[in-house]
């Protein structure tokens, strides 16, 4: 796509040609630059809270990885839940859009899902809190009632439903439209052929999907895994809002003691932070900042490797 | 084989679409039956409306799938059982939208009034106030961090397509990509370690939350506008070099013009994701009660600060906290609508008319 510019021998290089050139390397330059900038000033600030003693901590955690510990227990664990939750929903809805719903219609029922992305995350806290909570409370006691013996759901029961199911079902939510929208672009790039040659072999429409649309889509379902992992990793004000956090770790869905998460914990606790408080913060935000880095890279190999792939087709 | 020609036979036999809808009323009875019957006998308090409904759903599920498998063979009935399953899970995910968007509206209503848009919350305790300093916060801030990641956004795009090649192109390329995936709030949290080493750890303006926000947005208007520009034919650019203009004015006018319904549109929607951002803001731009027009200087509420703060601060007469905030909501849900309706009709007007 460059190489068929005039080049610079022939023609004597004009002066707006240069500027302009510039001025897009410089602006490529900013990105590059502003990312380092991110990594070192993150770093500085978070060197201090390595040595930082239990009355600078609080919470009664004597060393930073004791605070971190629970948190990080509490990032993956609301987030792995999230998927278990969003996964097979979003692919049941990129199949549904993709080869149940009518042509006409699918555009437009995509668009409405789409809409789910657009939702900022501090409105779906308030939902969170004002409207699930409360809905879902009930089906939560009777669910210590009669499966207590579960040790998902030991009890005693939340009586504000603000647990980390709860959560795990917002952030579900919040995901759920990434991964839609990711696996129904793949599911429609299944190879025409493949389809018709199974429907030509007499299977029904959800053996076609079986057997042609899902092994091809496989690796895009990945990505979009990891990607809608990556988004709910990181989800701060949901987290914040809806559950009511304690430093525990804890595999219990229904209890009022929830392990709370690395961002939430900072949106709730840096206002009031001072001091070395201030930079410990910091640091679980760059062990936030790592976790979702390598989260993203995952996806990342994998979608560019498919590239490489269907390329070669 | 032998289920192969079970299958044919049988697909002569099907379930009509009348039978289903039998069976579908049906289901409902029963469901409704047996939770009218926990109520008539005491054992719940209320006749539970959710629950019966999706145990009619549930019914009507497992009846037609037995139905078909006893008429249809198995693969029929399998098929049939995916086809509910799947639409089942579009209208599940249908559900938290519908009662999102319904709740915003009738709570955001109560407080939607002239005085929430020209009042500010200073001095307000209970209820009144409003949230014009907020909804000016959101303006200024999101207009700066706008301003700063729109031409970075772009020319940076531009070198990628145009320009770019080697390690450079291939190392931003990258590093676009790890920009995507920084939670917000980590940018919120560089913007508070950049600034603090400069103006000491209590720093809060407004600007910081623009510089947090722009490293959100930048890779989103990097990553549309490279879409974009990457779908201009060749053609066209190979057209103007033949006609000897130079390579900066191709760009600027024959690249930019076919492409830009694309990179306004991709524009707008980074706009709408980062006007909504909450967590870089309350790390940064700080909160505060009255209206603050300058940007370097002192604390700025934006509305979604507004909406968590009114809701996470209740003082007494708790039911106005919570009206302001679902209010905040709403304006910040017509906003973000707004915005993505006028990408959508951007898109359509300002498209290169031409035969396509």
């Amino acid at each position: 796509m460059t190489n068929i510019a005039p080049t610079a021998s022939r023609i004597k290089s004009r002066l707006g040609d240069r500027v302009f050139s510039n001025l897009a390397l410089i602006s490529g330059i900013v990105i590059l630059l502003v990312l380092a900038a991110v990594a070192v000033f993150l770093v500085a600030q978070s060197l201090p809270a390595i040595n930082a003693t239990p009355e600078d901590i609080g919470s009664g955690a004597h060393t930073l990885w004791d605070y971190v510990g629970p948190l990080i227990f509490g990032t993956v664990w609301a987030a792995a839940l999230a998927l278990v939750i969003a996964l097979p929903i979003s692919i049941a809805i990129a199949l549904f859009i993709s080869h149940y719903a009518p042509r006409r219609l699918s555009q437009g029922l995509g668009y409405i899902i789409d809409l789910l992305a657009a939702v900022p995350s501090v409105v779906y806290g308030l939902w969170g809190i004002t409207v699930l909570a409360p809905f879902v409370q009930p089906y939560y006691a009777w669910l210590v009632n009669n499966f207590g013996w579960f040790p998902l759901f030991a009890g005693p029961v939340s009586g504000t439903g603000r647990t980390v199911l709860t959560v795990a079902i917002v952030l579900a939510v919040m995901i759920m439209p990434i991964i839609t929208a990711l696996c129904r672009e793949v599911f429609l790039q299944t190879p025409r052929l493949h389809e018709e040659a199974a429907l030509a072999l007499g299977a029904t429409k959800w053996e076609v999907i079986k057997t042609a649309v899902l092994p091809f889509g496989r690796a895009g379902i990945i990505s979009a895994t990891m990607l809608g992992l990556g988004r709910a990793l990181g989800e701060t004000m949901a987290v914040a809002m809806v559950l009511s956090p304690s430093v525990v770790i804890s595999f219990a869905l229904l209890q009022s003691q929830n392990p709370t998460t690395i961002a939430a914990n900072i949106a709730l606790n840096f206002p009031d932070a001072s001091g070395i408080g201030v930079n410990v913060l910091i640091a679980t935000g760059l062990i936030l900042f790592v976790i979702t880095l390598i989260v993203n890279s995952i996806a990342r190999v994998i979608i560019n490797r498919r590239n490489a792939f269907s390329g070669a087709n | 084989m032998s289920s192969t020609t079970t299958s044919f036979t049988n697909s002569r036999r099907h379930v009509s679409v009348r039978t289903l809808w039998a069976t579908g009323v049906l289901s409902v009875l029963i469901s409704f039956a047996f939770f009218w019957l926990l109520f008539v006998s005491g054992i719940s308090q209320s006749f539970k409306w959710v629950p019966a409904f999706v145990l009619a759903v549930i019914v009507y599920v497992a009846l037609a799938f037995t139905l078909s498998r006893i008429v249809e063979g198995a693969r029929k009935a399998v098929d049939r059982l995916v086809t509910s399953v799947l639409f089942g899970a579009f209208i599940l995910a249908l559900i938290p939208l519908l009662s999102i968007v319904i709740m915003t509206i009738s709570n955001g209503i109560r407080r939607f009034d002239p005085q929430f848009f020209s009042e500010s919350m200073r001095n307000v305790v209970g209820a009144g106030g409003g949230g014009l300093h907020a909804i000016i916060g959101t303006l200024e801030v999101t207009s700066a961090a706008s301003i700063i990641s729109i031409p970075i956004g772009i020319l940076t795009a531009i070198y990628l397509v145009e320009y770019g090649k080697g390690r450079l192109a291939k190392a931003i390329t990258f590093l676009i990509d790890v920009m995507t995936g920084i939670p917000s709030i980590v940018a919120g949290l560089f913007a508070f370690a950049l600034f603090a080493i400069f103006f000491g750890p209590g720093i809060r303006f407004g600007i910081g939350g623009a510089v947090a926000l722009s490293l959100l947005m930048i890779p989103v208007v990097v990553r549309s506008t490279e879409e974009m520009l990457k779908l201009v034919p060749n053609e066209l650019r190979e057209a103007s070099y033949a006609l000897g203009v130079p390579k900066w004015l191709t760009i600027l006018k024959v690249v930019l013009p076919t492409s830009i319904a694309g990179i306004i549109t991709g524009v707008v929607i980074a706009i709408s994701r980062i006007i909504g951002e909450t967590a870089p803001l309350l790390i940064i731009a700080g909160l505060s009660t009255s209206v603050n027009w300058d940007l370097f200087d002192g604390r700025m509420t934006t509305l979604p600060v507004y909406v968590y703060t009114q809701y996470a601060n209740q003082g007494a007469d708790a039911q106005a906290y919570i009206d302001r905030a679902w209010t905040g909501a709403l304006v910040l849900m017509l906003i973000v609508m707004a915005l993505n309706l006028i990408a959508r009709l951007l898109a359509k007007f300002l498209a290169p008319k031409g035969s396509r």
